[in-house]
């Protein structure tokens, strides 16, 4: 894909984090074109999930500017942010446990419907309408990612991968423009590694935007459209993937890692 | 509606119906219609609760306050100002829900210990005013001669219309309070439970269903404090102390929070307890409370609804 | 003329505000006792209060024990019963929810607020002030002994607990779980007895609360309540788990609501207390005098 002439759909410029005195993100800025895949990569604390944190409005940035289509998003909370089209998953699975598979999916949709106490406690026909509407629309997502058999099932009580495909059925439910995968393949096997990297395809082929925060740098070279490198907070290089392979400041940042470089 | 909840409606519907039928024709237990009726009232409040305590997990010490603020509009309304009762049920509606609505904004903000303590707080400053406001609420004396409640002429002056009305409501209640629970607003809540971050991250605006069922269970309490107000006839402070916002709190706990059966077990089982049972223990009755709340607490801390599918286990078992 | 007497009023009520002031403040920094080290608001702490009073009562009026010992007496029961209280009730939950902690704690002050009745009716009691009825007259106000009593024992009290915090090992041992209950434990703490100690100490100074206020205001088995509530209140403006600040602010809630009373109306006294603890909440939750980076009062 010719990722030059996309509009760009996030835009993040100058971006600073810091906990006490540890500076999480220094001054980062990069872009996202739309309906591409981009991954994030880079060794463990270099500020990846909290990039992912500050975007989502999980945490409040100290300095810089997100913008999504243009429109400021910085500083807002996640709810606001959610209803802007941006959805994620997270790396230590947050499913709700007590919850079925299929609630889990059906809490998705919480911001594509609008049923308020009155119509719902009567049960009013536009309410029956919605949740009709809910269900079927979860029930899609969740035959998408391939869990239509566990519908019935308490969320807590799946392994760990389908767990993650669970996280990725509830955020597609929101509709999102943009869906954050913060280490989808992290404790999946080959095979299930090799499915996820289908559903990606396939997430964007919906004209939904991925940034995937990952480690297995297989299916990161596999996949992604640009990939942008981070350490210590920095961005150190981006661009495609050959061209992330010979980049020397790469490997020199990996070379302290125990992560299999020789892919790279 | 799930079928479970389904089963047990038609139950309890049942047993409503066979009650008064029974009660009435058995002299020694003839009074038990009467302490329905306080059930059914107590079951209006605690169902308000359990959504709080159970799904939105807020707690509230001040839910007498709401009682009572439902019941003094309606006692006032009807006898100073003549009004039907039914309509001042409505503007006790309206009040009691302003009122959870400007308490609860504020308060709602604050988490766990604060939280009790600010509802407590705040239920004792009803309570006070309730107490000095002598020419509005007749003060610590309170005031007589309530009307009672009529349908189109036909009044419910005795027991069994009003176990009639009262139950009824609750059902519809209950009912109502089901329905919120299995839609994207009961999810909502729960989803919170399991994990407030991925909530927060699907969209899902915490503090607004928060406010929304603290002011809802506000409104279960004032139709409560209406109902028992036309029932009893009398009004005093003392009815709505503090200690009434504890029992309240302690019949959810029992019966189970996480439960909205829970709630209505605990009421009936307490109230029986508090009206009749603990009789032989006359004034001691608190010691008993504190004991039995100290040991569902401590031993069976999802409360006694959670023995039932124990239970019935046993007996499929045979 | 008048002038005098109003300065004699004034002088009244600043000095009963004082007085009950300093029955909040103990009540308060028992509250922050049990707080720094467990997180935990103590529903029950105003029954302490209760406790001492109704058991003083005992001592010295049904069992005619002299004055000392009837004191010495009646903290070592109460202290007794806060043990108690966390070895049957606190120790054995470990792991559970706030909403938990709040429910047994609640329930535990409904057990001890029930024996109290069950023992000495719904009864107001009462003793003899320590030393004698006589009062004294300053500027106008005539001031009771006892109150002198209350505000050498708050003076003693907050000598006693900055000896032990500050030079005691428990005491250090007990600030550092308050500071970070973790390290606390690596470095060899116990936290379990220091949560024990901290049952018992706030116990302790219930106890004391109530034997010396019963002589002046008297005393019953539901009394509890209110005064956790205020001491609460008192807890909160000065900054949840400040020692010194808790002083200070159970002091000045003594002296609005005794003013208030005095000047404005008497029966809306107990509700002015309550109001400034509702507006503290909401609108300065790490208290008038505590620090609000510090405060971690939304985090839990």
């Amino acid at each position: 894909m010719n990722t030059e002439s996309s509009p760009v759909f996030l835009h993040v410029e100058n971006l600073e984090k810091s906990f006490g005195g540890v500076q999480a993100l220094k001054g980062l800025s990069f872009k996202v074109p739309q309906g591409i895949i981009k991954a994030i990569i880079g060794p463990n604390g270099a500020g990846k999930t909290t990039l992912f944190n500050v975007i989502t409005g999980i945490l409040p940035p100290n300095g810089g500017a997100i913008a999504l289509n243009g429109i400021s998003i910085e500083g807002r909370k996640a709810r606001e942010i959610a209803r802007l089209g941006v959805s994620r998953t997270f790396q230590n699975v947050e499913v709700f446990g007590r919850m079925t598979v299929l609630e889990n999916v059906m809490v998705g949709r919480h911001i594509q419907s609008r049923a308020g106490i009155i119509s719902t406690g009567f049960r009013l026909p536009g309410m029956r309408r919605e949740e009709r509407q809910i269900r079927e629309n979860a029930m899609q997502h969740l035959t998408f990612v391939g869990l239509e058999n566990r519908a019935t099932e308490l969320a807590g009580n799946l392994p760990l991968g389908e767990q993650k495909l669970l996280e990725v059925a509830r955020a597609l439910a929101t509709d999102p423009k943009m869906l954050l995968l913060d280490e989808p393949a992290g404790g999946l096997n080959t095979r299930e590694t090799e499915g996820l990297a289908a559903l990606i395809h396939r997430i964007l082929e919906q004209g939904i935007t991925v940034v995937l925060v990952e480690h297995d740098m297989n299916l990161v070279m596999d996949i992604s459209d640009e990939i942008m490198v981070m350490n210590f907070g920095e961005k150190i290089a981006e661009g495609k993937p050959k061209q992330i392979k010979n980049d020397p400041l790469v490997i020199e940042a990996y070379l302290g890692e125990e992560v299999d470089y020789s892919d790279l | 509606m799930r079928s479970s909840n389904r089963k047990a409606l038609l139950g309890l519907t049942l047993f409503l119906i066979l009650f008064p039928v029974v009660a009435m024709n058995v002299t020694a237990i003839g009074h038990y219609l009467d302490i329905m009726i306080f059930v059914g009232i107590y079951c209006l409040i605690n169902m308000g609760l359990s959504l709080l305590m159970g799904y939105a997990g807020q707690i509230s010490l001040g839910h007498a306050a709401f009682f009572g603020l439902g019941a003094y509009t309606s006692g006032i309304l009807c006898t100073k100002f003549s009004m039907s009762p039914w309509l001042a049920m409505v503007a006790g509606v309206g009040i009691t829900g302003l009122v959870a609505y400007i308490v609860g904004v504020p308060s709602l903000k604050l988490k766990g210990h604060y939280l009790a303590m600010a509802t407590l707080g705040f239920g004792v400053i009803v309570q006070i005013f309730f107490n000095e406001e002598v020419s509005l609420t007749g003060g610590p004396s309170g005031f007589s001669d309530i009307p009672g409640l009529s349908i189109l002429g036909f009044s419910l002056d005795n027991d069994l219309c009003y176990y009639i009305l009262v139950w009824f409501l609750v059902l519809l209640t209950l009912i109502f309070s089901l329905n919120v629970i299995h839609s994207r607003i009961g999810r909502a809540l729960r989803s919170l439970h399991d994990s407030e971050v991925a909530a927060d991250a699907m969209g899902v605006e915490t503090s607004r269903y928060k406010i929304i069922i603290f002011v809802l269970s506000g409104v279960y309490a004032s139709i409560a404090g209406s109902l028992y107000t036309h029932y009893v006839g009398f009004l005093s402070p003392s009815s709505f102390d503090f200690f009434l916002s504890i029992k309240l709190v302690m019949m959810v706990v029992v019966g189970g929070m996480h439960n909205i059966w829970g709630a209505l077990l605990g009421t009936w089982l307490l109230t029986f307890l508090g009206y009749e049972w603990l009789h032989v223990f006359r004034d001691f009755d608190i010691l008993v409370y504190g004991a039995i709340l100290l040991g569902v607490v401590m031993f069976l801390p999802d409360g006694l609804v959670a023995l039932v599918p124990r239970m019935s286990r046993v007996w499929k078992r045979g | 003329m008048t002038k005098i007497t109003l300065t004699g009023q004034l002088i009244q009520y600043l000095f009963t505000g004082v007085t009950v002031g300093s029955i909040y403040a103990m009540v308060a920094v028992g509250f922050n006792i049990i707080y720094n080290v467990t997180d935990i608001i103590n529903f029950a702490q105003g029954e302490f209060v209760m406790l001492g009073g109704l058991i003083m009562v005992f001592f010295t009026v049904t069992a005619k024990l002299p004055l000392p010992l009837a004191f010495v007496l009646t903290v070592a029961a109460v202290t007794g019963v806060g043990v108690l209280m966390e070895r049957f009730t606190i120790n054995p939950l470990k792991n559970a929810s706030v909403l938990t902690m709040i429910i047994v704690t609640i329930a535990v002050s409904i057990l001890f607020k029930g024996i109290a009745m069950f023992v000495w009716g719904k009864d107001p009691y009462i003793f003899p002030p320590f030393s004698g009825s006589k009062p004294l007259f300053f500027y106008g106000a005539a001031i009771q002994t006892q109150a002198l009593w209350v505000l050498f024992m708050t003076a003693v009290m907050v000598v006693l607990m900055t000896i032990f915090y500050k030079k005691t090992r428990y005491g250090k041992a007990m600030l550092a779980c308050a500071d970070n209950p973790e390290a606390a434990r690596l470095v060899g703490i116990k936290v379990n007895i220091m949560i024990l100690i901290s049952f018992a100490l706030s116990a302790a100074i219930g106890a004391v609360a109530g034997a010396v206020i019963t002589p002046i205001s008297l005393m019953e088995y539901d009394r509890g309540a209110l005064l956790a509530l205020k001491g609460f209140g008192a807890a909160v403006l000065g900054g949840l788990g400040s020692f010194y600040g808790a002083v200070v602010a159970g002091i000045f809630l003594g002296i609005i609501e005794s003013m208030c009373a005095g000047l404005v109306s008497s029966g809306y006294k107990d509700a002015v207390a309550l109001i400034l603890l509702l507006l503290v909440l909401y609108v300065r939750p790490s208290g008038l005098f505590g620090n609000v980076e510090a405060s971690k009062i939304k985090e839990f």
